[in-house]
């Protein structure tokens, strides 16, 4: 079976995100004023082929752990869904 | 206020005094515990012992490094800041102008983290420079790592290269030179030191102190989150596999707040309305409060509710161990608040006040309204209340093994073998071309780099940047050390490191004024790890003293150590700050045009231990450090120095990694041409060509030139010999054809892009 | 001519521009990206840098600085404007010059000296150009440059293409194109020909002291021929 999996990969939450807080600032110089806290994570999409939705979920969740987060400063999450 | 025999208010966990136990945890020794409730006259509270803990780590005290450090050379005509007396070293270069410099390490974080924690190593150790006013003009790096063949070490590579990147090319300071060595003893320790070097008017210098009952303390720029919390414990311990889950929340890098940062400090410095000021390094608030404190006698109340922070309902502990990176503590004229802020708005950056000067020599912090922490700032700080040790030390057993080599068990190079060990060295991981480091690094803003179009054994920056009056000096500055030699023998090893970082910048005309040390080692508690320490120290403070390079300061990096691969080996890294007064004394270390004559001024000798040559191609690790005596150092340097000033020579380059035929080919492949030489039937072939026996330089001498300047080395003294010519191309070896400089530069230039990639 | 470097914060490259035309006799000021005021200035330079950090994307936040209504202002008007590296991003970010920057394909920042073919005829920037290579430091991370068909044919049509990445005799070739960019483009102007934006840094090779002038050789072109 084909899955799709629609992963969130954000730095973890007590980790500084310098990005956030430079498009926070350009936010304000657009006169956005009311945006507070911004963080800035990735969104990645991938196709699994697995016999089941556990299967599936964890070749993903392998996936995010080895390679697509860096838990040491990321965290993730992640939905599944069929073709 | 509440009487200091009061307790404050106690740990947010227990709600009991912690005991000799959670100190233990937290690093102290008992005997340290029982030190910390004489000085306070009490058991102390969990924040207070979280205190001591860190502050009497040996990051924040050298503890068990000081009484050895305290050995070293350290004063000259130029010093204006003793070690340790300031953020960094200063040195006056004349026209009114000093130059600040020091060499960091991020050993650890770097083991874990590497982007991040290489990124964060480049940005302490600038902030260390601008803190006191200087402008960062340029940065260099040393870098240690495991086997390149390693998948580990590829990616510790590719993170710390592209962190060193990150956070220095968007800084706006480049880099614009340094080293790399590949050891199997790194492959799980490896090394990340940071130099950088700035320039400040001498009379607008800022200092790390503290005074004035009443004036205002700022905390600026960033705000503070739980990152790297007892961080400076951490890099006080074994590297095991525990540390990951020990981690704290990792320390993030913004080289855009830093270089907001930067503009901002220089802007409230040049106002003339601060006191003091401190880099937030490691151990955070409580390191700058207490070391500020301490400098002049004077305390602290601090609030720590006014302290910006990334989260809510931070602990007193935490926002006091925080290591947020890119924060400054300021102490401000009382009354010209209004002055900082104002500059703090312009750069859209934090800036608060937190707490008043007080003359009770004491640090009071408060939260929620209550003291939670009451502490004597003295007792807290090297060269106040700090434990100082004493450590055991042993000769280990392997140095009198290495030092029973014998060159004979060794076979010679055959004719045949030459062009395998030429292409062996020309693409080894350790000799080869660093571009694929260099070229991620912004060597050229600032348009200072005086070495882009021109290579030399130094870097050579020009004294410029904005708001600094116009000069024609350089400084002249280069990381040296040969791990390898200081393993087989500390006390030369530590001698030779000093006498290559000098070759290296007389070799570029300069003049070597002042070292940083990065000493980089395993865990102190271990004799024979100790020992390393000693000896190297012993061997460093010898030739700062010959050479008149004080040490002007550094970083101590112990725990480089790991249950599986035993401790690095000792790497005493130098970074050496040379002047060149006058722009046209600058010497380039390539090859002229075909006709030019070849010259090595030293003495080369049946030496060939701990080369390169014999550890790799040979296979054998254990001999002892290369023959190097200092005043051979010392004489050759002088002679060097003369015929450069005397304009004789068209090139200068030293004999380091890979001997006399490296020397050659990098000189050769730098102007593209060849040369031609013959061997001396006097000596084996292979000392002769990959020997490293120190204090020998390779140069060439135009035609017209050469009576001259053989009148001059023979009036010096100084031991040297026509070695042959510069070719068109063809690298030949006592009439035979080697290569061509084409041939050499193919297995040069890209050997550690393929390895890489 | 008085020539006005803005300062957005991250800049790093400001002293540099600005250096480079003092040593030219150039009357030069910096402007503040918070400021609204060209202070009279004829000629603008975005400078290089990592204005914002170059968080987002590079140039994404700086396009919106304060000083950019009046610096766009001024473009609109026929005045002289030219970005250099994060400049030059910004004014792509910006839609004053046609074309985008993406990551380089290395997926690497470069630092080194590149090769330099001037290109349009009749661009302010090349016109007089007359060497067929000009040797001028690149330093960036994002300065793959990129444009769809349509807007590739327009550019090549109207001779907005200022510099073609080279080797040191002029060919344009694969290997000599640092970044990736689209038919090894280095440098760009707008229709009017007004505003110019370029990756490789010119003002880094206009002193004698470092070794390497053409960065001046291009400056002096320039400069000679909106003098006139």
């Amino acid at each position: 079976m084909k899955f799709f999996a629609e992963i969130d990969v954000m730095p973890r939450k007590e980790i500084l995100d310098p990005q956030g807080k430079a498009v926070r600032l350009g936010l304000h110089n657009l006169h956005i004023d009311n945006v507070g806290d911004v963080r800035i994570g990735k969104h990645i999409r991938l196709e699994v082929e697995a016999e089941s939705e556990e299967a599936a979920t964890s070749t993903v969740d392998d996936a995010c752990r080895q390679l697509l987060a860096n838990l040491i400063m990321e965290e993730y999450s992640f939905t599944l869904h069929t073709a | 206020m509440e009487a200091t025999n009061h307790l404050p208010v106690d740990s947010p966990n227990t709600g009991s005094l912690p005991t000799v136990d959670v100190a233990r945890k937290l690093g102290l020794l008992p005997d340290e515990y029982d030190r910390i409730c004489d000085i306070l006259g009490r058991k102390p509270n969990f924040t207070e012992l979280s205190i001591f803990s860190v502050m009497w780590s040996e990051h924040c005290s050298y503890k068990n490094s000081i009484v050895w450090l305290k050995t070293l050379p350290r004063d000259s005509e130029r010093m204006l800041a003793k070690a340790g007396e300031e953020n960094a070293g200063l040195v006056d270069i004349g026209d009114g102008l000093a130059c600040s410099f020091k060499i960091e390490s991020h050993n650890h974080p770097s083991a874990l983290e590497p982007y991040q924690g290489a990124a964060t190593g480049v940005g302490g150790i600038n902030r260390d420079i601008f803190t006191m006013g200087a402008r960062p003009i340029a940065q260099l790096n040393s870098l240690r790592f495991g086997n390149i063949d390693l998948p580990k070490t590829k990616r510790l590579l590719r993170g710390v290269v592209k962190g060193i990147g990150d956070y220095g090319n968007a800084f706006g300071i480049p880099t614009v030179g340094g080293e790399i060595y590949f050891d199997d003893c790194y492959n799980t320790n490896p090394l990340v030191n940071a130099f950088s070097a700035g320039i400040v008017e001498v009379g607008k210098v800022a200092k790390a102190t503290s005074h004035g009952v009443g004036n205002p303390v700022f905390i600026v720029g960033s705000a503070t989150g739980k990152d790297g919390i007892h961080g400076a414990t951490f890099a006080s311990e074994d590297i095991s596999e525990k540390s990951t889950e020990k981690l704290p929340a990792v320390q993030v890098g913004d080289p855009f707040m830093e270089k907001l940062l930067l503009e901002a400090t220089l802007e409230i410095i040049a106002s003339g309305h601060v006191i003091g000021i401190q880099d937030m390094g490691a151990a955070g608030i409580i390191c700058s409060t207490s070391e500020m404190s301490a400098k002049e006698g004077f305390g602290m109340d601090v609030n720590l509710d006014l302290v910006p922070t990334r989260q809510a309902n931070m602990q007193p502990f935490e926002i006091l161990l925080s290591e947020s990176q890119e924060r400054m503590l300021v102490v401000v004229q009382k009354g010209k608040e209004d002055v900082i802020q104002q500059i703090f708005d312009k750069w859209d950056l934090h800036c608060a006040q937190i707490g008043t000067v007080t003359d009770t020599g004491r640090l009071h912090f408060y939260r929620w309204g209550q003291l939670v922490a009451d502490v004597p700032a003295h007792d807290l700080v090297l060269g106040g209340g700090a434990p100082q040790y004493h450590r055991e030390y042993r000769e280990p057993a392997y140095i009198s093994e290495f030092a029973k080599f014998d060159i004979n068990t060794v076979a010679d190079v055959t004719a045949g073998e030459l062009k395998t060990v030429a292409e062996h060295l020309l693409s080894h991981p350790n000799i080869c071309s660093r571009k694929w480091v260099y070229e991620q690094y912004d060597s050229m803003v600032g348009t200072a780099n005086r070495s882009t179009n021109a290579p030399s054994d130094a870097a050579v920056v020009r004294v410029k940047g904005a708001g600094l009056p116009q000069t024609d000096k350089s400084i002249v500055i280069t990381v040296d050390c040969n791990s390898r030699y200081v393993n087989a023998n500390p006390n030369t090893g530590a001698q030779i490191a000093v006498a290559e970082a000098a070759r290296n910048i007389v070799c570029t005309g300069g003049e070597p004024l002042a070292v940083t040390n990065n000493l980089n080692f395993g865990n102190p508690y271990v004799p024979e790890v100790y020992w390393h320490f000693v000896e190297a120290v012993k061997g460093m403070g010898a030739a700062c003293s010959r050479f008149e390079t004080p040490v002007t300061g550094g970083n101590v990096s112990f725990y480089n150590q790991s249950s599986d691969d035993g401790p690095v080996f000792p790497t005493p890294t130098i970074g050496m700050l040379g002047l060149m007064e006058n722009p046209d004394n600058r010497m380039t270390l390539n090859f002229g045009q075909a006709g030019d004559a070849i010259y090595l001024i030293g003495s080369t000798k049946d030496d060939i231990a701990s080369s390169e040559y014999l550890y790799s191609f040979r296979g054998v690790k254990a001999s002892p450090a290369p023959a190097f005596d200092i005043e051979e150092e010392v004489a050759v340097q002088a002679a060097v120095k003369q015929v450069i000033k005397d304009k004789l020579v068209v090139s200068a380059h030293d004999l380091s990694d890979g001997g006399l035929f490296i020397a050659l080919a990098e000189s050769a492949m730098a102007g593209n041409v060849g040369f031609s030489i013959k061997t001396d039937a006097g000596l084996r072939t292979d000392a002769f060509l990959f020997g490293e026996n120190q204090s020998r330089v390779v140069v060439s001498v135009s035609a017209g030139q050469q009576a001259a300047f053989e009148a001059a080395l023979s009036a010096s003294g100084v031991a040297f010999s026509q070695l042959g010519e510069v070719t068109s191309g063809d690298f030949v070896i006592d009439g035979t054809t080697l290569m061509t400089v084409a041939d050499a530069k193919a297995a040069y230039d890209n050997a550690l892009g393929t390895k890489m990639s | 001519m008085k020539f006005g470097v803005v300062v957005f914060p991250g800049s790093n490259c400001d002293q540099d521009a600005v250096d480079a035309l003092t040593l030219m006799d150039q009357e030069v000021v910096k402007l503040w990206h918070k400021d609204h005021d060209l202070q009279g200035c004829d000629f603008i330079i975005l400078p290089g840098g990592f204005s914002y950090g170059d968080y987002l994307r590079t140039g994404a936040v700086a396009r919106f600085s304060p000083i950019m209504n009046e610096v766009i202002a001024h473009a609109n008007r026929g005045g002289y404007l030219m970005g250099i590296c994060n400049g030059f991003q910004i004014l792509a970010e910006a839609r004053l010059v046609p074309g985008v920057l993406l990551r380089n394909t290395s997926q690497k920042y470069v630092c080194k000296n590149i090769y330099l073919k001037p290109e349009s005829k009749d661009a302010l920037l090349t016109a007089g150009l007359e060497k067929s290579a000009y040797k001028i430091p690149v330093a960036h991370g994002d300065g793959r440059y990129f444009a769809d068909a349509d807007t590739l044919k327009q550019l090549n049509d109207h001779e907005q293409v200022l510099f073609r990445y080279c080797d040191e005799f002029g060919n344009v070739t694969d290997e000599a194109n640092p970044n990736g960019s689209l038919d090894n483009i280095a440098g760009v102007c707008n229709a009017a020909k007004n505003v110019f934006g370029m990756m490789p840094h010119p003002e880094r090779a206009a002193d004698i002291a470092l070794g390497n002038t053409d960065g001046r050789l291009i400056l002096e072109q320039l400069l000679k021929a909106v003098l006139v």
